[in-house]
């Protein structure tokens, strides 16, 4: 049976389960003289029936689909006679995949050894048992959870309080939901790069100066010495940032100043807008502007002028950058320029400066912590920035201060070691989660600093 | 006079002259914006707006059952081993009557698009009695015929077409045997390796259920945490600690929740790639931040007097939050919501992650089906080197920003026209 279907079923036995309680309910209540003899409404009555018939069936069936997978797998690989059992993970996911192309059918049984075609059909045979047993499992626990909270209605019976407790516990677990994400991100980033670092020592890793992943493309072949050196990479990363940052902080924070100090409120209501749809623009039409627009013409400047200059210079991609985060730098300065109160600045007019010495000597002092968190906010979305880096900087990982040259950064190479098929053992694709775990540890430090910043400076002036 | 007076009188200019520079300054700074936008959307229109339309061209095509090896249009085996590139070949030697020689032939054919063949076969199964007669055809163009009819007269010359080539398109464009049409196959096909034949709908099909999971799963549940967060946790170290945990998921490149998804969705619970179910997992934690932020703030915003007025009336804790507060801040939770789509719908780094950036011409039909996404489409097209798949991308762009553009535009009369002032 599908699950499709199973869900539907179990849809139908829920909607059965509310209207037979709140009937149940009805019933209890009609020699008692009305509903208001129960201790809750009706209402209660039948959510507590959909509760039961629908939680334990759930958590069951989902349960069930998360891991029968990887049972099954486990199940089917012991059944395989001891000398075609894999040696190595590489060995095993291969040995998986060719059992699976073989069981649908993709793969003809004659190419295959006898025990794998054995093993294939008794894939194919526990998913079938898996797929009826859960079918049977989760209907037989609808029907007898639904059939006991039918049978245990009764007028005394607290069922609003047990129906709004179970809420308040599905709402804590979705609000738990923000934390787990956290600790699945730091575990699956920090297991990875554990083993990669197993393979590479780390001091190579942090303050190796060559960086050359393709090197171990062979399962066979250990990941030289050196090849995952990751300074380019921080090198690359910091340089498009700190282009990106030198367009965006000035132009962003004097958009907001003048929006939010100068500006008449017609120029207003059309600039903010029309901010906001920069910052509504997807990264990857950024990377396409910067990588078929921008740095063609960069290159064709350059070379008018003299200049040697990479087709994928740093400075196109940082360019880009910097105008993706004009709108965010500026949002985030107009909220904190707004907040310094009235007072300060008639003030400071009534004293006889000018505009830009108000804004200058008064507003900007005050508002400077949330300016800087403002730019740490910016600049950690500047390293983490993936699509723009990936469209238009390169791939070659020079250690350069040149603006003119390519550059790598950390993000492209997580994107060109992941993407497209690849084991999940080798050096080089555990070195993503590494970069990736560098990409997690600086941007949670600087945001931690940023929102910490932004916070205090607002419970300032409230 | 007093000598300040005096000192002030002096430096009045100097500061004046201050004064205009930095407004002088501000207005730049606003220009380099608006420059900016107004740049990005001219470039991506100006190289996008020619995808929306192609060239056909007429052709006398004679359904001879000898060259296309059918004699039964009925049976289906015939019709679909049918040798129908070999009509369109006859139709245009006989349009051009003077190419002799394998090359000269060779490059005629390549002028009209191999859909050609299937428009033929299918004309062929849904009336048979077409076989043997002749009829004049609008037939699809290939795609470097097709980019030299759209170029102008200067960029002709750097066309991907020979010498030859560009002569018997001159000719047949000075005779009228070509004609524009709207691009039909840009919405109803998947992609492909020809830029004629390639369409955005398996893109957009693949976004469409990718966002229904997301939906489905991160507004209900950024709603159910906002209102724990905000009417029901105690004041304590834990809550504290999921709230800085909420902000600063908000503010964790994308790209780690791609390989979350990889190394827990895929890697740990052996779910497939490519498919729709994955990317909207991974979509759902990433927009879960920012809608739990807002729909905070929309709570926040329902005014405490009635709360206090339900209580007085006898409502329970949970009842006051579900049948008052949610009900009146919900346009705000909308907003929201649409918002946090809008950034779903753009994403791109999490997806390739999961592998959602193979090349798949099949269009989904449900989120288990392998597919890609709008975004990626336009990622995938981008790195082809054909002049065609530019405009295609552009085009592509151009749908995309018009579904975020008509999101945003949504929440913004929502929040207008549904949110109440206190």
């Amino acid at each position: 049976m599908q699950t499709g279907q199973l869900l539907l079923i179990l849809a139908a036995m829920i909607v059965t389960a509310f209207i037979m309680g709140r009937h149940r309910a009805l019933q209890v209540a009609q020699p008692l003289g009305g509903i208001r003899h129960l201790r809750s409404l009706p209402f209660y009555y039948a959510m507590r029936s959909a509760i039961w018939c629908a939680l334990p069936a759930l958590t069951v069936l989902v349960t069930w689909l998360v891991f029968d997978q990887t049972l099954i797998r486990i199940m089917v690989l012991d059944s395989l006679p001891t000398e075609l059992q894999p040696v190595d993970g590489t060995a095993r996911n291969l040995l998986i995949s060719q059992i699976g192309n073989v069981a649908s059918g993709a793969l003809p049984t004659d190419f295959v050894d006898a025990a794998v075609a054995n093993a294939a059909g008794r894939l194919n045979q526990l998913q079938s048992i898996s797929a009826m047993a859960m079918a049977v499992v989760v209907i037989v626990l609808a029907m007898v959870g639904g059939a006991w909270a039918w049978l245990r209605v009764s007028a005394r019976m607290p069922a609003r309080e047990q129906v709004e407790r179970v809420l308040l516990v599905v709402f804590m677990l979705c609000a738990v939901l923000a934390v787990v994400t956290t600790v699945g991100i730091v575990f699956s980033v920090l297991f990875e790069s554990i083993r990669f670092f197993g393979q590479v020592p780390i001091t190579d890793f942090l303050f190796g100066l060559n960086w050359s992943p393709q090197m171990a493309l062979r399962a066979d072949q250990v990941a030289s010495e050196g090849a995952f050196g990751a300074v380019p990479l921080f090198a690359g990363t910091l340089l498009i940032s700190a282009i990106a940052l030198i367009v965006a902080v000035p132009v962003g924070l004097m958009s907001a100043i003048y929006l939010a100090e100068y500006a008449h409120s017609k120029v207003r209501s059309f600039a903010k807008p029309a901010l906001e749809v920069l910052a509504g623009v997807p990264t990857v039409v950024y990377g396409f502007f910067a990588a078929l627009t921008v740095a063609p013409f960069i290159r064709d400047v350059g070379q008018s002028l003299g200049l040697s200059v990479a087709s994928e210079s740093a400075l196109a991609a940082g360019l880009v950058m910097g105008i993706m985060l004009i709108p965010f730098v500026s949002s985030l300065s107009d909220d904190v320029i707004t907040a310094v109160p009235r007072a300060m600045r008639d003030a400071s007019l009534g004293l006889g400066a000018t505009r830009s010495e108000t804004i200058k000597k008064v507003i900007f002092p005050a508002a400077l912590p949330g300016i800087m968190g403002g730019i740490l906010l910016a600049a950690s979305r500047a390293i983490g920035e993936t699509m723009i880096v990936v469209m238009a900087a390169g791939l070659a990982a020079n250690l350069t201060a040149n603006p003119l040259q390519a550059v790598t950064t950390i993000t492209v190479q997580i994107v060109t070691l992941l993407t497209g098929d690849q084991e999940f053992d080798s050096a080089k694709t555990l070195a993503a989660f590494a970069l990736g775990l560098m990409l997690f540890i600086t941007t949670l430090l600087m945001n931690v600093v940023a929102l910490h910043i932004v916070k205090k400076y607002r419970e300032q002036y409230e | 006079m007093s000598v300040t007076t005096e000192q002030v009188r002096k430096t009045l200019a100097r500061r004046y002259r201050a004064e205009k520079r930095f407004k002088a300054y501000g207005i730049c700074a606003i220009s380099i914006g608006l420059l900016a936008l107004l740049l990005l959307f001219t470039d991506i229109i100006g190289k996008g707006y020619r995808a929306f339309y192609e060239y056909s061209v007429a052709l006398q095509i004679t359904f001879d059952p000898e060259s296309l090896e059918i004699d039964d249009p009925r049976d289906l085996e015939q019709l679909q081993y049918g040798n129908y590139e070999a009509v369109v070949r006859e139709a245009l030697q006989a349009r051009f009557p003077g190419v002799e020689g394998r090359e000269g032939r060779r490059a005629l054919a390549a002028l009209v698009s191999t859909a050609a063949g299937y428009r033929l076969r299918e004309m062929l199964e849904n009336s048979p009695e077409l076989l043997g007669q002749t009829r004049t055809l609008w037939l699809q163009l290939n795609d470097d015929a097709d980019m030299f009819l759209k170029s102008s007269e200067a960029k002709r010359k750097t066309a991907r077409l020979s010498d030859q080539q560009q002569t018997w398109m001159l000719e047949l464009e000075q005779s009228d045997e070509v004609r524009a049409g709207f691009n039909h196959s840009l919405f109803t096909r998947g992609d492909s390796r020809e830029p004629e034949q390639a369409g955005i709908l398996g893109a957009i099909l693949g976004s469409f259920f990718t966002m229904l999971v997301t939906l489905a799963l991160s507004f209900p549940i950024g709603v159910a945490a906002a209102v724990y967060l905000e009417e029901f946790a105690p004041k304590n170290r834990f809550t504290d600690f999921i709230e800085v945990n909420i902000n600063n998921l908000a503010a964790v490149p994308s790209i780690i929740f791609g390989l979350l998804g990889l190394a827990v969705f895929i890697g740990l619970f052996g779910m497939p790639r490519s498919v729709p179910l994955v990317g909207g997992l991974v979509l759902t934690l990433m927009t879960l931040p920012t809608i739990i932020i807002s729909s905070r703030a929309a709570i926040k915003a329902v005014p405490p007097s009635i709360r206090q007025a339900a209580m007085g009336l006898g409502a329970s804790k949970m009842q006051v939050v579900l049948q008052f507060v949610l009900p009146l801040a919900l346009p705000g939770m909308l907003t929201g919501g649409i918002i946090g789509m809008a950034q779903a719908l753009g994403e791109t780094a999490p997806l390739l992650m999961i592998g959602m950036v193979a090349f798949i011409v099949e269009l989904p039909a449900g989120a288990m089906d392998a597919a890609t996404v709008l975004p990626v489409q336009v990622f995938l097209w981008a790195s082809s080197p054909e002049q065609s798949f530019v405009t295609m991308t552009s085009a592509a762009i151009m749908v995309l920003m018009t579904f975020l553009i008509t999101m945003n535009t949504l929440a913004v009369v929502m929040r207008k026209r549904l949110e109440r002032r206190w």
